[in-house]
């Protein structure tokens, strides 16, 4: 087995993480967003269901989560799971998304009361004082917990192997069982690139919003 | 006529009595001092006129127009008390000025708002800036145009909340200690605007610790207690002569000094 082929078949399961990564991003962003407004709810009922929620998904381990959800539809609804991706997909948004929120959470009730009744003096609504007033300072503060959590992430999708997502560490694997036991070190540099681009791009960020304090 | 009336304000927090039936009114261009000790619930009593807090019970009437009657207010109809609150502007203790954005967009962020402007109608955003570029000429910080709060010092900060506040024209004009989180040395300049506010006719209620500007500026003080209007009158009436033991008191510990 030539280092180029063993390379393609990593780069091949890298890809699988690099989607199941971006994808997570992009749908527990938001989500989290939600859940954390749910769990600053005034309306007792929906942020105890939110906080509870939180409790379960942080308080279990992903692994687990990833057999409920490629389990538990077959076993309990009779409809099985016909993606594999699609599950650990949905385990790792909604296991994120908890994470997330708590991070929103902190960001958002770190913001000085002065910034919300400056608003409301100035006749804005909440809406307004929301997105145009609070959600920037959030941004800025939330970005190292948020980029922490980030590059976490981009490890954790080798989890998906466990529901037997082809990803990387499952191709690598494969090559051990063969008794190729390199590749399975040789994976370490994908993360270790990726990660590295993720720190560049957060330090870039992090940059971008250092033209004000506070 | 009087512009503001204030009539029998009650609030409470928790058992706390804070505000005991307030009532005071206030004439046109006068500036009204607010004077008295920490938790006496003179900053309650201006929190109550914006809205930022909801008193139990009082009316509040801004030229003949009863704005609020807290004993009939119920959550529904905040959007309607949005509006309203715009016959008042509130400057802080603290400023809070909007960090992430220049003193500019500081000055027009809300104005844009609340006119709803697009972003491609270029003569309406043009005017609004040259608004907040008279104000801050005003407050001489046209040179600050395109500063950042975190640039500026504490006085500046403040005279660029004052014309913040501006922006919107309000009826009448509060301050809450606007010189509280100063330096000493950054007192005047605040100071001095609001003086300038004041011959310019502006309505204004102050509530402050600083007892020779409110003597020297003020149409009216009023002394505050314990929740209660104490005593009130002609700023050389409270000054000069008080009548109340609890005003004598107040003023032979806070002029000491």
């Amino acid at each position: 087995m030539s280092f180029v082929q063993v390379s393609l078949a990593l780069l091949e399961g890298f890809l699988q993480n690099c989607y199941l990564f971006g994808a997570t991003l992009l749908l527990a962003l938001p989500l989290g967003l939600v859940i954390s407004l749910g769990s600053m709810s005034k309306f007792k009922p929906l942020k105890f269901i939110t906080k509870a929620f939180v409790w379960v998904i942080r308080g279990t381990p992903l692994m687990l989560q990833l057999f409920v959800v490629f389990y538990v539809p077959g076993l309990v609804f009779n409809t099985p799971m016909k993606s594999r991706m699609t599950a650990a997909l949905i385990a790792f948004v909604i296991n994120y998304a908890a994470y997330f929120s708590e991070i929103y959470r902190g960001g958002i009730e770190s913001i000085p009361k002065g910034q919300y009744e400056a608003g409301q003096v100035l006749g804005m609504t909440k809406t307004q004082i929301f997105f145009k007033v609070v959600l920037m300072q959030v941004v800025k503060r939330i970005l190292p917990p948020m980029s922490n959590e980030i590059i976490t992430l981009v490890k954790d999708t080798s989890l998906a192997r466990v529901i037997a997502v082809s990803e990387i560490l499952m191709e690598a694997t494969d090559f051990s069982s063969q008794g190729l036991i390199w590749p399975l070190f040789y994976t370490a540099l994908f993360f270790l690139a990726f990660c590295g681009g993720l720190t560049l791009l957060f330090n870039y960020i992090e940059k971008k919003f250092d033209y004000y304090r506070g | 006529m009087s512009i503001l009336k204030v009539e029998n304000i009650k609030k409470s927090f928790g058992n706390v009595e804070v505000l005991k039936d307030i009532s005071f009114s206030l004439e046109k261009g006068e500036v009204l001092s607010i004077i008295g000790s920490s938790g006496s619930g003179k900053t309650t009593l201006l929190r109550c006129l914006n809205f930022l807090e909801f008193a139990e019970n009082g009316k509040i009437i801004v030229d003949d127009e009863e704005l609020v009657d807290f004993a009939l207010h119920d959550k529904q109809n905040d959007e309607a008390l949005r509006q309203k609150r715009l016959n008042f502007g509130l400057v802080f203790q603290s400023f809070n000025l909007f960090p992430q954005y220049n003193i500019l967009k500081n000055l027009t962020l809300a104005v844009e708002l609340l006119e709803g402007v697009k972003k491609k109608d270029k003569e309406k955003l043009q005017e609004i800036n040259n608004r907040a570029m008279d104000l801050l000429k005003r407050v001489g910080l046209e040179d600050k145009v395109y500063a950042y709060p975190c640039e500026l010092s504490g006085g500046q900060q403040q005279r660029v909340a004052i014309a913040r506040a501006l922006m919107l024209s309000p009826k009448i004009l509060c301050f809450d200690e606007p010189t509280s989180a100063l330096d000493p040395e950054l007192t005047g300049e605040v100071l001095r605007v609001i003086r300038e506010l004041r011959d310019g006719n502006t309505t204004m209620i102050i509530v402050t610790h600083e007892m020779n500007f409110a003597k020297n500026v003020s149409d009216k003080v009023i002394f505050m207690a314990d929740g209660i209007i104490e005593e009130v009158g002609a700023p050389a009436q409270i000054f000069d002569n008080p009548k109340s033991p609890r005003l004598k008191e107040f003023l032979s510990s806070s002029l000491k000094d």
